[in-house]
């Protein structure tokens, strides 16, 4: 069957912003989407509003709009390009959950779009769980019995109560229609299930939780299934749990194919499995199917299903090498799995079997109609921000928390563990084989019996403490197979330790379980580098297998390697100069998808123009690590060790042009300088370069050579140290360890105590790793720039002002591009700044600058020379593709030849006045709702110099304010553009806060606010409501407290900007609980004075109304015709004599 | 170089292969030395059933699924009465078993049965190899460490095309399966290495089965009056099968309905005049993709297959009995995995399939065999009351 005809037109929507639960897997997925249809010609219409993805680069859509994933935007979308049909399974819960809203207020019907992939009700029947509890428990499977947990669906806290009275604790908590299970939990008892519950109901689109028997303990799985309009159905992928049942899967370590399983428990899973798809209706697409065993009789639960391309199916199809995505796209349009070749096995010349003559006909390829064989194993870890939150409570539960994972792949499980651990970048995720251990075995096994981020170094440690498995598996249910498996690996790093000598065959045992040269350099109180001198000339080296689908059954074309201490190699020779590009890693705040958007760039681009691109790289979620982005793949941690090998297995076959490590983040900068210590050739910017921007003293002196100014500082290298420097330059200061990323361990201090109480909680201050003392530019404007700089010119690639004043992190504050207040002149300076710098550091490439403007004085805060978190976004925001210029200037391009062959503008650059560009703000994203402390509380919500934002949205207009609400809509949800505002100030913000609250009032918001901010406001002819601040209590006359008002729902836009100092009493604390409140009740918070000028702004172009939506292609066009026009009418203007006239 | 060298309790093991190439690995199961054909496995799951599988009769089975014996054994997965396979290659074996129905070791029972196993093999080297140069005879020994020396005893050995093992694998006496529940139907199974699933299946569907030896005659086949008869799986080289071919021609002769497995489908393709081939590698795990020509589904079947039935894909060839043509492929690379007899109506008479319809191990999307099965005798029995009636 082909596809179908009868519709042209597609709307494809993505997943919005990364949040905790929802990351860029779905950038692959729906990056893979729109590639496949428009291959089978389809018009693609996309609309996300996420930046950074490599989905919304113009190129991948006929029509891209970035615009909010809300109802009212899509509609929008809709009426102006009249799509034929709407897939919405490869975009999350967002893009389902946004098509089941379009189906309910009948836009789609309307409109006569048809949804693809699963029907509204399939959705329904996936989602909604009574009906889920009805399909199981109705299905007819032979020789299974599946069940659901016994559960009641509840609607009230009275309905809650009444399901626990019958099934008694514990109890497991599940909101409908959320995504990464926001607002689940497990309650012990009845305090614990009131607080779950009424989050859970809150969380719900639809109020409605599920409260169910508890199954934890129980081994967990997982199946990826996949159908097609002729109901042929396959399993690509299952998936084990190593943390049995009780943590999300998303945090959970998780390992594929499942390990402990017989065929006949398989099997039968699998006849479950297919029986659900196929009575839930996804018609055409895939789903996953979450399972729990009891350990002790195999009785079998199926716990949910997802009608929808999930995380798992990312990790699934990089596991699997079935790109789960890409095909439920094909099924989606009608074709049959058997249509489908499957792309690893097809690009042969050959048929795989040689028939005798006249016994068939020949074949090229295999069908996608099968089921992927491993004869390898994966492992998956996740990867949690538990330290960008001290207070979090890091028990895992059902409530997902990790920001990011890591995959690893190697021929045994111990292997793929080892590597999948050190592809973390945690130090603590690693096991810590070190010294003795001094902890009492029943300490740590009680610890072990709480999941936590922790659990499993705990494990390591409970044997290496002579624990036995039957008391690990008593304190942790983790399956005893896996717990062999750490066994192992604890008695491999004893004999490690205690060999006579470090031979070819003690190193070849450490490397089959996986133990890092670190770990063993570690065990032998040597250096790594001498364990790694020593095993190489040894030639202890790995060698490079592939993903290939089959087994080795048929002859794999597509080079996806993995690294094994194995006997064969399978790195095919070449002739083309390869270049390495190493990506950035697992997902973490501060280091995310904006990362490998520039790796992918350098991947698409290099390959057109001559070069062998090689991507390195462990995360499963990412477009990097689809085998169709770069010419090989090798999926492999992101350390010294595993690059170096395969550089190795790379330099082995064939010339190799260099490695990039500039567009991976801090992951592959910091690996810089070893790799060309190591005689590796380090493409664009020299690590050399590199450090010089890192270290202080040296950039200082670059500065000081161009007259630039930085804010003082000094650098401490111990805590009186600190202190002297803080007096000489006064606080506030701004302490920070050296080398960071996301401002990790980044704090704004006020006094001496708390500059000591952070030197002694924050940092392992040395002479080597010192701490930096900056003076804080209070109140400056903070200026972000990404520049391209090719040894002689600079391409000044845009200018972004942050709306919030400098001291919140660039990756937290919302920006604007071009700048809203920046004069030309502003400009001119920043681009000469910009220049000094990046010549006298010496960049080939990009370069990210922040500056502060405050007064008339621009400072420099700080460079990196390197592919910023921005760079997504100004090449949107510009139209101009920054990370493809930056990796071509890498490998010897100048920006001269970059303008002339259109990468580039000429005669301008990306900060040129144009009336057609759009203004482009960018809006961050906060996971605190992720986020509890031990005692149930919401961790605070106030931002500050570390980086706390999960992903971005931005939102594209003509004006600013315009532009900056789509921004909030895309990322809080609806802008309030009526009903009430609370407001309470610090003192210091209270000026800057009477006219943009005086201004709220005017377009008829009721202002409540604290005692002291309400008498600033009245005294400014403000109609003010007070409120009692949660210390005092209500009031005798009935006057609530603010947080009750707030619960109430009588408050639709809270303005509260934290204390700097704490005086007395504990002002803090009111604030905190306010912001809490907020996260709660999901009403809109703004922390800044700027923040809420901002709002105003937006509010008021939204009660004008008439917002509108427009695709990329539309301003790019205007603006390619636009500079096209002045090119006519000028020449080669120069862009400084027509800033001048203009 | 084995990697767990010092570790004493291991024995160092070492497997040849007829073209030379070598693979040094360590001892589990027996120890000793075994030979046979070297053909490689893809399933993920299922070891237990594959040891136990009568087709892999002297053969020495590669797993490519590199954790093995994680589940350990139990007395309820075998396929018959003992493990068939020569000898048992693997990656990594596992030190302990886990699942509540396991009552030994993988080890273990490979040891009770004097199954040698060598383990910590790159068992995706030999995999690739095997694949590039077709099956081929293999030694693994525990006692023989020079290469040479062992290459001298692999070449000595018979090799799997022209070996006809049907009389080592089948049964001596007759067993019946009863039918679950009322009986339907009563079907005689020609064992040519059969599975226990095999009679299984049909049982749960009300047949009574009886198990018979392959050297069953067609008089004594008649005697039970059967309502179909099946020919089952089994090893070794269609092509010399020649007594269960004329039994099955004189099968066909009496209008019984017929379903064959593996090589059953073999000798059905035998018996309606087609030949048959040597694959390179065969086909051998849970995963290929198989269309049914009738329908167009294409199902997720297990296969243990090296050889193939020589057909046309694209015509139907007139018989004796029939219309022959062929009903199912493998879409990997279109042998035939089925074959049909149907009468001028096009009504089917006898048919089989060249993969494993009662999948164990494997996937149950073609357990509709047996209804269509069940379908072609309750046809025929109607058609001969009917026509006794009239």
């Amino acid at each position: 069957m082909p596809k179908r005809t009868d519709i042209s037109s597609i709307l494809v929507v993505g997943s919005g912003p990364i949040v905790i639960g929802q990351a860029c897997e779905f950038d692959y997925s729906g990056t893979q989407a729109c590639r496949v249809l428009r291959e089978e010609g389809y018009r693609v219409i996309l609309v996300n509003s996420n930046p950074a993805t490599i989905m919304t680069d113009p190129e991948f859509a006929d029509a891209t709009y970035i615009e909010p994933i809300q109802p009212e935007f899509l509609e929008k979308v809709i009426a102006a390009e009249r799509p034929d049909a709407l897939l919405a399974t490869l975009g999350g819960q967002t893009a389902l959950n946004a098509a089941v809203a379009l189906s309910e207020r009948g836009v789609l019907e309307k409109y006569g779009v048809e949804l693809i992939g699963a029907s509204f009700e399939a959705i329904q029947k996936g989602e909604d769980r009574e009906k889920f509890k009805e399909i199981v428990e109705a299905l007819n499977v032979p020789g299974a019995n599946p069940e659901v947990a016994r559960s009641h669906i509840c609607h009230s806290m009275a309905d809650v109560l009444a399901a626990a009275d019958d099934l008694g604790y514990p109890l497991v908590v599940r909101p409908s229609f959320t995504m990464g299970g926001v607002g689940s939990g497990f309650a012990h008892d009845e305090d614990e299930l009131l607080r779950i519950a009424g989050t859970g109901l809150s969380a719900s689109p639809v109020t409605e939780v599920l409260i169910e028997e508890s199954i934890l303990g129980w081994k967990e799985y997982e199946l990826e299934v996949m159908r097609d309009k002729a109901d042929n159905v396959v399993i690509v992928c299952s998936i084990e749990n190593l943390d049995p049942m009780g943590v999300h899967t998303g945090d959970s370590i998780t390992v594929a194919p499942a390990m402990t399983l017989t065929d006949r428990e398989y099997q039968a899973m699998r006849d479950v499995g297919i029986a659900i798809i196929r009575a839930v209706g996804v018609d055409t697409g895939g789903c996953n199917i979450q399972f729990a065993i009891n350990p002790d009789n195999g009785r079998m639960i199926v716990i949910e299903m997802n009608p929808r391309v999930s995380r798992s199916s990312a990790l699934a199809s990089k596991a699997t090498g079935f790109p789960i995505a890409k095909i439920a796209a094909k099924v989606a349009v009608g074709y049959t799995l058997d249509e489908i070749p499957n792309d690893i096995t097809s690009h042969g010349g050959r048929p795989p079997v040689d028939p005798p003559d006249g016994a068939s006909r020949p074949q090229f390829w295999t069908p996608a109609s099968f089921e992927p064989t491993l004869d390898y194993v994966v492992v998956k870890c996740p990867r949690f921000a538990f330290e960008k939150f001290p207070t979090a409570e890091n028990t895992l539960t059902t409530h997902m928390k990790s920001v990011g994972e890591a995959m690893a792949i190697g021929r045994n499980f111990t292997e793929a563990l080892g590597k999948a651990l050190r592809s973390l970048e945690d130090p603590k995720a690693t096991f810590d084989f070190s010294g003795e251990v001094t902890e009492p075995l029943g300490e740590l096994l009680a610890a072990a019996s709480r999941p936590h981020d922790g659990r499993l170094g705990l494990v390591m440690k409970a044997f290496r403490a002579g624990g036995t498995a039957e008391q690990l598996f008593e304190a942790t249910k983790i399956d005893p197979w896996f717990l062999d498996q750490l066994q192992l690996i604890a008695e491999v790093a004893e004999q490690v330790r205690t060999a006579p000598e470090l031979t070819a065959d003690v190193l070849r045992l450490a490397k089959r379980h996986g133990i890092s040269d670190e770990q063993i350099a570690k065990l032998r109180h040597l250096s790594t580098d001498v364990v790694r001198g020593v095993r190489w000339a040894l030639g202890v080296r790995p060698v490079f297998k592939t993903v290939d689908t089959c087994a080795a059954e048929f002859a794999a074309k597509t080079p996806y390697h993995y690294s094994s201490y194995d006997e064969e190699t399978e790195v095919a020779p070449r002739t083309k100069p390869a270049v390495l590009i190493l990506g950035s890693g697992p997902n973490r705040i501060g280091q995310g998808i904006e990362f490998d958007y520039s790796c992918v760039h350098a991947a698409l681009t290099l390959s057109q123009y001559g070069y062998e691109t090689v991507m390195v790289n462990c995360n499963p979620e990412t477009v990097s690590t689809d085998y169709d982005t770069s010419d090989r793949l090798y999926f492999e941690p992101l350390t010294l060790e595993d690059v170096l090998e395969v550089y190795h297995a790379e330099a082995a076959a064939g010339p190799v042009a260099g490695v990039i490590v500039q567009l991976g983040g801090q992951t592959p900068l910091k690996l810089a300088q070893a790799l060309k210590d190591a005689g590796v050739p380090i493409v664009g910017t020299s690590p050399e370069a590199i450090h010089l921007a890192e270290e202080r003293g040296a950039f200082g002196q670059i500065l000081t050579d161009n007259g630039l100014a930085a804010p003082q500082y000094g650098m401490a290298t111990s805590a009186a140290d600190a202190l002297e420097i803080a007096h000489e330059i006064g606080y506030p200061v701004l302490v920070r360890p050296s080398y960071v990323l996301g401002g990790r361990g980044m704090e704004i201090v006020y006094d001496d105590s708390s500059l000591v109480g952070y030197i002694e909680r924050a940092t392992h201050i040395t002479p080597n790793s010192p701490v930096l003392v900056d003076r804080f530019l209070d109140d400056a404007i903070e200026i972000d720039v990404d520049a391209l700089f090719d040894g002689t010119e600079l391409y000044l690639g845009g200018v972004m002002e942050h709306i919030e004043e400098a001291g919140i992190h660039s990756g937290d504050s919302a920006c604007a591009l071009p700048p809203i207040t920046l004069g030309n002149e502003t400009i001119d300076r920043i681009r000469a700044a910009t220049t000094s710098i990046a010549r006298g550091v010496g960049v080939r490439g990009l370069i990210n600058i922040q500056f502060a403007l405050l007064g008339d004085v621009l400072y420099v805060l700080e460079a990196n020379p390197r592919a910023s978190r921005t760079v997504p976004f100004v090449s949107k925001a510009t139209d101009t593709q920054l990370a493809k210029a930056a990796a071509r200037i890498m490998l010897g391009a100048t920006i001269a030849d970059l303008r002339a062959d259109g990468t580039l503008r000429t005669g301008v650059d990306g900060t040129a006045n144009l009336e057609a560009a759009p203004l482009a703000v960018k809006e961050a994203v906060m996971p605190f709702n992720r986020f509890r402390t031990a005692d149930g509380a919401w961790v605070d919500t106030l931002l500050g110099p570390e980086m706390k934002s999960t992903g971005e949205v931005m939102g594209l207009d003509k004006t600013f304010g315009v532009a900056f609400a789509k921004s909030q809509t895309a990322s809080y949800g609806d802008v309030p553009t009526e009903g009430s505002v609370f407001v309470s100030v610090a003192n210091r913000d209270k000026r800057h806060a009477i006219f943009p609250v005086k201004r709220l009032a005017d377009l008829g918001f009721r202002v409540y606010a604290t005692e002291g901010t309400a008498q600033v406001l009245r005294r400014n002819d403000v109609d003010v409501t007070v409120l009692r601040k949660e210390t005092q209590g209500p009031g005798a006359d009935g006057t609530k407290t603010v947080v009750q008002a707030i619960m109430d729902g009588d408050i639709s836009l809270i303005f509260n900007t934290p204390l700097g100092v704490t005086e007395g009493g504990d002002p803090r604390r009111d604030g905190w609980q306010i912001r809490s409140a907020a996260i709660l009740c999901d009403v809109p918070c703004v922390t800044t004075v700027a923040g809420l000028s901002a709002a105003v702004q937006g509010i008021e172009a939204l009660r004008k109304g008439g917002l509108t939506v427009r695709p990329l292609q539309d301003w790019s066009a205007d603006v390619r015709a636009e500079l096209a026009g002045r090119d006519d009418a000028a020449g080669q203007p120069d862009e400084h004599e027509e800033r001048a006239s203009a | 170089m084995p990697s767990g060298f010092f570790d004493h309790e291991q024995t160092p093991a070492l497997l040849v292969l007829e073209d030379g190439r070598s693979f040094r690995g360590v001892s589990f199961g027996a120890t000793g030395e075994a030979f046979g054909e070297a053909v490689f496995s893809t399933g993920m799951s299922g070891y237990q059933e594959t040891l136990t599988d009568p087709s892999y009769h002297r053969q020495v089975v590669v797993a490519t699924a590199p954790h093995i014996g994680n589940t350990g054994w139990n007395d309820e997965d075998d396929e018959s009465s003992r493990i068939w396979v020569a000898g048992y290659v693997v990656r990594d074996l596992s030190r302990v078993r886990s699942n509540w129905r396991s009552n030994r070791s993988l080890d273990e029972e490979l040891r009770n049965q004097g199954v040698v196993g060598i383990a910590e093999i790159d068992t995706r080297a030999l995999t690739r190899h095997l694949r590039e140069r077709g099956a081929m005879r293999v030694g693994i020994s525990t006692v023989e460490l020079d290469p040479a020396k062992l290459l001298d005893k692999v070449l000595q050995t018979p090799s799997m095309a022209g070996s006809d093992l049907v009389a080592d694998v089948t049964l001596a006496e007759p067993e019946v399966v009863p039918a679950v529940g009322n009986k339907q139907l009563t079907v005689a199974a020609i064992d040519l290495g059969i599975k226990d699933m095999t009679p299984t299946r049909m049982a749960e569907r009300g047949i009574e089965v009886h198990v018979l030896p392959a050297s069953v005659s067609l008089d004594e086949l008649r005697e039970l009056a059967p309502d179909g008869v099946f020919f089952s799986n089994g090893p070794g080289d269609p092509a010399t099968a020649d007594a269960p071919m004329e039994l099955l021609q004189g099968v066909l002769d009496q209008g019984i309905p017929y379903f064959g497995i593996c090589f059953g489908n073999q000798i059905f393709g035998r018996a309606l005049g087609f030949g048959t081939y040597k694959l390179k590698y065969g086909h051998r795990g849970i995963n290929q993709p198989v269309k049914d020509l009738r329908t167009g589904k294409v199902e997720i079947t297990a296969q243990n297959h090296g050889f193939a039935v020589d057909a046309p894909l694209d015509r139907a060839q007139l018989t004796p009995w029939g219309h022959a043509r062929v009903s199912h492929v493998c879409l990997n690379d279109d042998v035939v995995e089925g074959l049909e007899l149907t009468d001028d109506d096009g009504n089917l008479l006898a048919f089989s399939v060249q993969y494993h319809p009662e999948a164990a191990a494997g996937p149950h999307d073609s357990a509709y065999l047996f209804d269509r099965f069940v379908d072609v005798m309750q046809r025929r029995k109607r058609s001969t009351t009917d026509a006794q009636e009239n």
